[in-house]
C-alpha cells in the first residue's frame, strides 16, 4: 500500500518511457550545432531590363568544392503559371547560392503565386511578387535561405523590371544585376555597358566639365550579345561557372528560353 | 499485489526508497547524428538506352575498420526503382524501414486505384494518372519525396547523414537518375557517383555518357561493363572499399538486383611500379 503514496514521480505523475523523460535543464528545442547546414554550389546569374523586355540568364553548372555535381542544373525558373510546365507564366526567378535553399525558395514563391491567381482570378504582378519574395526571405531572417535571388518580368506599364535580393530579403528594382559566384566579375562590366558608367562624350571637356554619355535603354539584340560576353568572361576567370548558359527573354508575348553551350573546363 | 504495470519490475519504494533516476540522461541538448559512424562508401550509377545501372560495394566501415562486409546498400522500391545509399549505415537502415512503410502504403493505394480504374465510374478523377504508368509512384516521385525528407531533416538540424542515388523512370517513362544529400541538395545527370566515386568513377562514366543523348545510345551491356570497370577502379584506389558488391539494373520490366558480385579480372600490375603500394621492402 505504501507504494501508493510514493514520492517517485514515475509512479504518481504521468508515466514516461525513458527516452520520453522530459528534459529539465535543456531549453525548449535546444540542439547542438556542429552540422553545417549550408554549402555554396557556385554558379552565376544575370538579369537586364530593357524598354519592353527583360532578359535573364544563368549558367547550368552545379559545383560543390572542386567537384562538378552536374553540368545541367538550371538556375532560372518560371513562376506562377497555371500548369506544371509553366507555359503561361510571366515572371522568372533566378536563384544562386545554396541549391537546396534555392529550390525551396522557388517552390514557396511558385505556390504563393498560384494561390494568388486562384484567389484573385488574375496573375500576380511583378511588383507584388517582388514584395512577397522579400517577405518570404525575411521570415527566415535567423535561419536564412542562403540564396541570391533575382526576379524578372514586365511591370504594369509593360517595361522590363528586374528586382534583386540579398539572402535576408533586402531588395530594390534595378536596370541590371549580376548574382552569385561571378557577380563581382560581371557587375562592373554591366555598370559600364548597361548604365554607361565612366563613359563620356568624346572631347566634351576636361575634369568636371566632362559630359556623361546619355543613358538609353538597350535593344534586345544588344542585351543578348552583352549576356553572352559577360558569361564568356566569367567562365574564363571563375572555376565555378561554366557548362551551359540558360537564357530567358520575357516579353509581352511570353517567355522564350534558349540553351547555349559554355566552356566545360 | 501491485496491480499497476508501470511499477512492475522496479525496486519497491517502501523498501529501497524512491528510485534514483539521476543516472539516466535526462538533460542537455538532444544529440542527433552529428557525424557519421558506420559508413558506406561510393554508390555509382549510369543511365543507358532503356534503363539505369547502379552499383555499390557491400562494405560498412567503422572509421578505417572494415566492420561489416555483407551490408546491402542498394534497395529496390516497388520493383520500379532502386535507391542506393552512401554515408551513415544506421540512417540508411532508418530510411529503409521508412521506405518499406511507404511501399506498403503505396501498394494498398495502388491496388485500390487500379480497381477503381477498372470500373467505369472511377474514370476522370485524376487526369495526371495517364502520364505515369498505372499511376504508380515512380522514381522521380520517390526522389522528390526523399529530397523533401532530407531537406526537412537538415532544417531541423537533425540530418540523415547520407548521399542517396535514386534510379528508375520518370512520369514520361524515360530513364531517371538523381541524387539527394544530407542537406537536401538535389541534382540529376546521365551518370552520378557519391563519395570517392565522384572523383574516381564519375570521369570514367562521363567519357561514355557525357550527355543525355550519349546515354540514350548506350546499350545495357555497355553500361553494365562501364559500371563494373568503375567498381574495379574504386577498389584499387578507395581504401574503404570492398571487392564484393551489389549491382542493380532497372528497366521497364522491373529491377534485377544481384547482391553478391565479385570483382573480376583485377590486375595489380600497376602496384609494382608504385613505391609503398606493393610488396617492395624499401
Amino acid at each position: 500500500m505504501a507504494a501508493m503514496f510514493s514520492q517517485n514521480p514515475l509512479m504518481n505523475g504521468p508515466n514516461y518511457s525513458i527516452s520520453d523523460t522530459p528534459r529539465i535543464n535543456a531549453p525548449e528545442g535546444a540542439r547542438e550545432h556542429r552540422f553545417d547546414p549550408y554549402t555554396d554550389n557556385g554558379g552565376s546569374t544575370l538579369a537586364i531590363a530593357g524598354a519592353d523586355f527583360t532578359i535573364m540568364a544563368g549558367d547550368t553548372r552545379l559545383a560543390s568544392g572542386y567537384s562538378i555535381n552536374t553540368r545541367h542544373y538550371p538556375k532560372l525558373f518560371k513562376i506562377g503559371g497555371t500548369t506544371a510546365d509553366q507555359k503561361d507564366a510571366t515572371i522568372v526567378l533566378s536563384v544562386v547560392g545554396f541549391a537546396a535553399d534555392g529550390e525551396a525558395l522557388k517552390e514557396r514563391l511558385d505556390t504563393i503565386c498560384k494561390m494568388y491567381r486562384y484567389r484573385h482570378g488574375k496573375p500576380m504582378s511583378v511588383k507584388a511578387c517582388a514584395q512577397r519574395l522579400s517577405t518570404i526571405l525575411y521570415q527566415k531572417r535567423f535561419f536564412p535561405y542562403y540564396a541570391y535571388a533575382i526576379l524578372g518580368g514586365l511591370d504594369e506599364e509593360g517595361k522590363g523590371a528586374v528586382y534583386s535580393y540579398d539572402p535576408v530579403g533586402s531588395y530594390e528594382r534595378e536596370q541590371c544585376r549580376a548574382g552569385g559566384a561571378a557577380a563581382s566579375l560581371i557587375m562592373p562590366f554591366l555598370d559600364n555597358q548597361v548604365n554607361f558608367k565612366n563613359q563620356y562624350v568624346p572631347n566634351s571637356g576636361e575634369g568636371h566639365a566632362l559630359q556623361e554619355r546619355e543613358r538609353r535603354p538597350l535593344t534586345r539584340s544588344e542585351v543578348e550579345v552583352l549576356v553572352k560576353d559577360a558569361f564568356d568572361g566569367a567562365v574564363e576567370r571563375h572555376i565555378e561557372v561554366g557548362d551551359g548558359l540558360q537564357i530567358m527573354a520575357i516579353t509581352k508575348d511570353g517567355i522564350e528560353e534558349v540553351m547555349l553551350p559554355l566552356k566545360k573546363d | 499485489m501491485d496491480h499497476r504495470p508501470q511499477a512492475w519490475g522496479r525496486p519497491r519504494d517502501d523498501i529501497y526508497g524512491a528510485y534514483d533516476g539521476s543516472y539516466l540522461q535526462n538533460s542537455g541538448p538532444k544529440t542527433a547524428t552529428q557525424s557519421p559512424v558506420v559508413t558506406g562508401t561510393s554508390v555509382i550509377a549510369i543511365k543507358f538506352k532503356d534503363g539505369v545501372v547502379m552499383a555499390a560495394d557491400n562494405l560498412a566501415s567503422y572509421g578505417s575498420l572494415a566492420r561489416f562486409t555483407d551490408v546491402k546498400r542498394l534497395r529496390p522500391f516497388l520493383d520500379t526503382s532502386i535507391v542506393g545509399f552512401g554515408g551513415d549505415v544506421s540512417d540508411m537502415q532508418f530510411l529503409d524501414r521508412h521506405l518499406n512503410e511507404l511501399a506498403i502504403d503505396e501498394s494498398y493505394e495502388h491496388e485500390s486505384t487500379s480497381a477503381a480504374a477498372a470500373s467505369p465510374e472511377g474514370q476522370g478523377e485524376q487526369g495526371a494518372a495517364t502520364s505515369a504508368p498505372a499511376g504508380k509512384l515512380n522514381a522521380a516521385n520517390l526522389h522528390k519525396y526523399l529530397s523533401k525528407l532530407m531537406y526537412r531533416r537538415r532544417n531541423d538540424f537533425d540530418p540523415l547523414w547520407n548521399q542517396i542515388l535514386v534510379a528508375g523512370f520518370d512520369g514520361q517513362t524515360k530513364p531517371f537518375l538523381a541524387s539527394v544529400d544530407l542537406r537536401g541538395t538535389t541534382f540529376s545527370s546521365p551518370s552520378l557517383a557519391t563519395g570517392f566515386g565522384a572523383m574516381l568513377a564519375q570521369p570514367i562514366m562521363r567519357k561514355y555518357a557525357a550527355t543525355e543523348e550519349d546515354a540514350a545510345r548506350l546499350t545495357r551491356d555497355e553500361a553494365v561493363n562501364v559500371v563494373k570497370e568503375c567498381m574495379k577502379v574504386l577498389f584499387y584506389r578507395d581504401a574503404r572499399s570492398l571487392d564484393r558488391y551489389s549491382i542493380a539494373v532497372v528497366t521497364k520490366d522491373g529491377v534485377e538486383l544481384s547482391e553478391n558480385e565479385q570483382l573480376e579480372k583485377q590486375s595489380w600490375a600497376f602496384a609494382e611500379r608504385i613505391r609503398g603500394y606493393g610488396t617492395q621492402t624499401v
